[in-house]
């Protein structure tokens, strides 16, 4: 392998970094999910980078594991956006205070 | 050659993802999400890890992103002109956070390359990569297989209760 893990694990850095900053400055739920996504395929490519690296399939095992979960938030959070909406027609995060004391 | 496809398939990925935080319709950011998932899977070929190029493509793009579409297109979102109030302090954080993974990977770059000398011996492909996975999923990774079933069942029956009308009003 040519490229160094390092330039790997550098870029699924910056990936994870984006994706939390979108969760912190976008006030669209759905924005906030797919940043979560970005974060998830961030520690994907370490997953795959460190597998390959170190001749061990394992990562590559947990990387599907991590696809499951993913799926599975998804289809939770999608739904939960949806409910929320019937409720208040809007997906906007300011407008859900209920919790906020 | 091998250098210059990463630095493609890294800039790519780093500019569609910036692109996903940034755009303010929802439709053009999921779009932009998609075409970093398939370069994601471009990487994982990179690193001879086809099944999972596939996998991503097919769940990733196939299934998670069409969701998150038809939820856009269902909700007829407007556009959302203004970043949140914490913008400044968001920003700072991210900053502050990636410079602390540099900073870690420099520092552990010394020994990542003596624990590479120790487990040297890489392991002979005489099979493929599906069938490698299959075994070590099926063997090792056997109940952790069985409890990924499990969270999707979970999901499966929260998404139903959640999103049908009627179900929770007649309990309250």
């Amino acid at each position: 392998m040519d490229v160094p893990v390092s330039y790997y694990v550098v870029l699924s850095g910056i990936v994870f970094s984006i994706g939390l900053v979108g969760v912190l400055i976008r006030r669209n739920i759905i924005i906030i999910l797919l940043s979560v996504e970005l974060m998830l395929n961030a520690t994907n490519i370490n997953f795959v980078a460190f597998s390959s690296y170190l001749g061990n399939l394992s990562g590559q095992v947990f990387v599907f594991f991590a696809l499951t979960v993913a799926a599975a938030e998804v289809a939770v959070g999608l739904a939960i956006i949806i409910a929320l909406y019937r409720h208040s027609a809007s997906i906007n995060i300011d407008d859900f205070r209920l919790l906020k004391w | 050659m091998e250098t210059f496809v990463f630095f493609y398939f890294a800039s790519i990925i780093v500019v569609t993802a910036g692109l996903v935080v940034a755009l303010k319709n929802p439709v053009y950011s999921a779009l932009a999400l998609l075409v970093m998932f398939f370069h994601v899977a471009g990487l994982f070929v990179t690193l001879h890890a086809e099944f999972l190029a596939i996998i991503q493509i097919l769940v990733y793009a196939g299934a998670i992103l069409v969701l998150y579409l038809f939820v856009v297109m269902l909700l007829n979102l407007k556009r959302e002109e203004h970043f949140h109030s914490q913008f400044i302090v968001g920003l700072f954080l991210g900053c502050v956070l990636f410079g602390e993974a540099v900073l870690l990977v420099m520092k552990g770059e010394a020994t990542l390359g003596s624990n590479r000398a120790a487990s040297a011996a890489p392991t002979e492909l005489t099979q493929g990569n599906t069938e490698s996975i299959g075994e070590l999923l099926f063997s090792t990774y056997l109940f952790p297989f069985e409890v990924a079933s499990l969270i999707l069942l979970v999901a499966m029956v929260g998404a139903v209760i959640l999103t049908k009308k009627g179900i929770l009003e007649v309990k309250s």
